[in-house]
């Protein structure tokens, strides 16, 4: 099979990858600006025999796909930002039991209603520490439509090789333009299918016991092997168990299988960045016009580079401090009051040369916006 | 097969308070499954947080201990996910009907094959006796010092409102109707509903000086009459027990499989 | 249909919790709670296996063991 070329919309590019990864279950409910995501998978889903449902409400939708997850099924729902605060004690539910998940939010304005057609990248921090409690969790970005069909396959896979969920945080610009895709041939992108358990009827199977890889194989309900799933702390079969020894181990491993995967799990790209002065670090819809400022200034003569990150969570802090480590300013171009700014400091310890290029109006931040920052803080005026 | 060949015994003796309902409920259901001879990988039950919802832990199924409220709409996507799975969902008065009350109605209203047992206590037993929506007037709770002033639900009412296809109640004193009951709700193919009343003698019971287990069991066995009863003709304001509705409108999954149809049909027809 | 005849009363002291539901529930008055609060049983001879402590008791503590009196198979 060919290539298939298509000029689609973000939240199709997120659809075309997760088909091409294997959902084959989708619950959600209608939220500005994801709603096509759940659209389109109301009529490819039954076309290849398998099912869509639109929920009564987020919390619902996010309950069932875990639901789905548990009998074997690749799962995904989408939402924007109320609907993300609404899926997040269950989600908090999917990091304690483990189940492999896939959560699209396509950002807008907020908080609360706040700017539903508009474009905002506000829900960095909420996708890291929404829920209660200590838990890692991944989260994964895109700026064109290729890398999103992409960073949608590659959810999939880390949500089922680290047995986790997976947060895809896109942003209205980008879901809602249209572009380019060009839908890889099968095999071009590996798939990470579920890893079940070998051991046959009778055998004792552990549910919650990492093999000596760190991955724990699952087993699907119906099958033989029955166990419980639980968000209480539990023992290796799953069961309740406020054991101080168990307790203490279960919070390290849902945290530690994460955090210590941070190479596999970190994506980012570079743009001139070799020998750049200045460096913008950025991500979605905002790395367009980052990318774009760069490549003009750099045709000029000016040493300026793009760090696009495109894993957000767990945050490379290392990866920050290694290709910033020579650069004069460090501006971090986003739509929010400076959540990846944030972190970018605590990579590079030296705050003052690490600068805020922003716009929270619900307009996408420009080139021109941009470089306005740079050039006061190249001292070349306003 | 002995009902103790469908609980996980390493866990006994269970939680629960002595002379809780929810124990008997756990009785009546494990001899439903046992004299239904339901295959043990093909059942899931689901459960949210509760005193009632720890009963699926201490059954040898596949088990799913969820978040509060919420269990059927996990079970939605169980069941939809593998329809084959008889997906059973033990829920508390709060649990299935204060925070869960929006997907039990809509569980009802799609009619989707799953079997909810709303063990009904009236009270939150686990956080430490505040009132529930189903308390009704005048009862004390840790949170009403000075007696409810809200209404209940009526679970049967809205049950039928909601779509279910089949409605029972019983009460953990007629513990025969309870078995026989069980067993018609989990074969029913739809959304089946069986409320039983159950006693929690810790709060309900002491806060409201309704005396023991065993007096509320007596309570049960005098309040409450058989649809089509002697008793209840005599007595109509008594508390009815029994089947209030048992149709076989279309079922959700049933539904589904006929999108599926339709959705490859039209998927042909655009590749001619 | 053949009479139940008792076996006898299957008691799980490490399960029962005394709530007392099958002592008082017994037509029979065969049970009794002890002085350690945990179910006994008092008069076997006149229990008429109608099971309906087993099937009440909240904590599966008993269970009533029968032969089917004249049928043996
Ligand atoms: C989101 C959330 N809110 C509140 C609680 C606390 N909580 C646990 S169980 C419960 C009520 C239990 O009452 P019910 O469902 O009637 O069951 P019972 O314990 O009486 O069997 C509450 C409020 C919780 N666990 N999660
Ligand atoms: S608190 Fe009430 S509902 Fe909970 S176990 Fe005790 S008696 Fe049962
Ligand atoms: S009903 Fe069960 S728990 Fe209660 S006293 Fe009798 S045997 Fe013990
Ligand atoms: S079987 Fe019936 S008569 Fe015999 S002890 Fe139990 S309740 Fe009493």
């Amino acid at each position: 099979m060919t290539s298939k070329i298509k000029f689609v919309h973000g939240n199709e590019a997120c659809v075309r990858g997760a088909l091409y990864a294997g959902v084959n279950f989708f619950a959600g409910y209608p939220i500005t600006p994801s709603t096509e995501i759940a659209e389109i998978l109301s009529q490819k889903l039954p076309e290849q025999g398998d099912k869509f449902i639109q929920m009564e409400d987020e919390i619902a939708s996010m309950c069932a796909i875990i639901g789905a997850s548990l009998t074997g099924h690749k799962v995904m729902t989408a939402t924007s930002g109320p609907g993300f605060s609404l899926k997040q004690e269950a989600l908090g539910y999917a990091c304690m039991a483990e189940i492999p998940c896939v959560i699209v939010n396509v950002q807008r304005g907020g908080p609360s209603t706040g700017n539903p057609t508009h474009v905002s990248q506000g829900d960095v921090n909420q996708a890291r520490w929404g829920t209660h409690g200590d838990h890692s969790i991944i989260a994964l970005t895109a700026s064109n439509h290729q890398d999103i069909f992409e960073t949608t396959v590659n959810a999939f896979n880390f949500a089922e090789t680290y047995r986790t969920p997976v947060i895809l945080l896109f942003d209205e610009t980008i879901c809602h333009m249209r572009e380019k895709l060009i839908i890889p041939r099968k095999n071009d992108i590996p798939i990470v299918n579920r890893f079940r358990t070998s051991l046959k009827k009778h055998v004792d199977y552990h549910p919650y016991l990492p093999r000596e890889d760190g991955r724990l194989p699952m087993s699907d309900f119906g099958d033989v092997h029955r166990y419980n799933v639980t968000g209480l702390f539990h023992d290796m079969w799953g069961f309740p168990s406020n054991n101080p020894k168990i307790v203490q181990e279960l919070l390290h491993h849902i945290n530690d299988k994460i955090e210590n995967s941070i190479h596999e799990i970190t994506k980012y790209k570079e743009h001139y960045l070799e020998n750049a002065e200045y460096i913008l670090i950025s991500y979605g819809s905002s790395a367009r016009s980052a990318i774009h400022m760069a490549k003009n200034r750099t045709q000029r003569g000016e040493k300026i580079g793009v760090l696009e990150l495109q894993s957000l969570w767990p945050f490379p802090h290392a990866l920050v401090r290694e290709k910033c480590s020579k650069a004069k300013a460090v501006l971090v171009v986003e739509m929010n009051m400076g959540q990846i700014l944030n972190q970018v400091k605590l990579a590079l310890g030296d705050s003052k040369n690490v600068f805020l290029a922003n716009r929270i109006d619900g307009n996408l931040i420009t080139p021109t916006n941009i470089k306005a920052l740079l050039r006061v803080i190249q001292g070349r005026g306003v | 097969m002995s009902v103790k060949d469908y609980i996980r015994e390493r866990f006994f003796p269970h939680i629960w308070c002595p002379g809780c309902g929810h124990g008997i409920v756990l009785n009546s259901f494990l001899r439903a499954v046992e004299q239904l001879k339901i295959n043990k990988n093909k059942i899931v039950i689901t459960s949210g947080i509760g005193c009632s919802a720890r009963i699926s832990g201490y059954v040898d199924f596949h088990s799913l201990h969820t978040i509060h409220g919420r269990a059927l709409a996990f079970a939605t996507g169980l069941k939809l996910s593998k329809p084959k799975l008889k997906i059973i969902v033990p829920m508390g008065d709060g649990d299935a009907l204060a925070i869960g009350g929006n997907h039990f109605i809509h569980a009802a209203r799609r009619n989707i094959d799953v079997t909810a047992i709303i063990m009904n206590n009236r009270i939150y037993g686990m956080t430490g006796g505040q009132y529930s929506p189903l308390s009704g007037l005048n009862i004390k709770a840790s949170t009403a010092p000075f007696l409810t002033i809200e209404n209940d639900f009526n679970i049967v009412e809205l049950a039928k409102a909601a779509g279910a296809s089949f409605v029972a109640r019983t009460t953990t004193y007629h513990v025969l109707e309870a078995v026989t009951l069980l067993k018609k709700a989990i074969k029913h193919k739809g959304f089946s509903v069986i409320e039983i009343l159950s006693q929690c003698p810790t709060y309900f019971g002491r806060k409201n000086k309704k005396g023991d287990a065993c007096s509320m069991l007596e309570l049960y066995k005098k309040n409450t009459g058989k649809i089509g009863s002697k008793k209840l003709n005599n007595n109509p304001d008594l508390i009815k027990r029994g089947i209030f509705v048992n149709n076989n409108k279309p079922e959700y999954c049933e539904e589904y499989e006929k999108i599926i149809q339709k959705a490859a049909t039209a998927a042909a027809i655009r590749q001619i | 249909m053949a009479r139940l005849k008792l076996k006898e009363h299957l008691i799980n002291q490490d399960w029962c919790k005394g709530c007392g539901i099958c002592v008082h529930f017994c037509p029979k008055k065969v049970l009794k709670l002890n002085a350690m609060e945990r179910v006994e049983v008092l008069n076997p001879e006149n229990c008429i296996c109608c099971k309906f402590c087993e099937l009440r008791c909240p904590d599966l503590a008993i269970e009533v063991l029968t032969t089917q009196d004249g049928k043996h198979d």
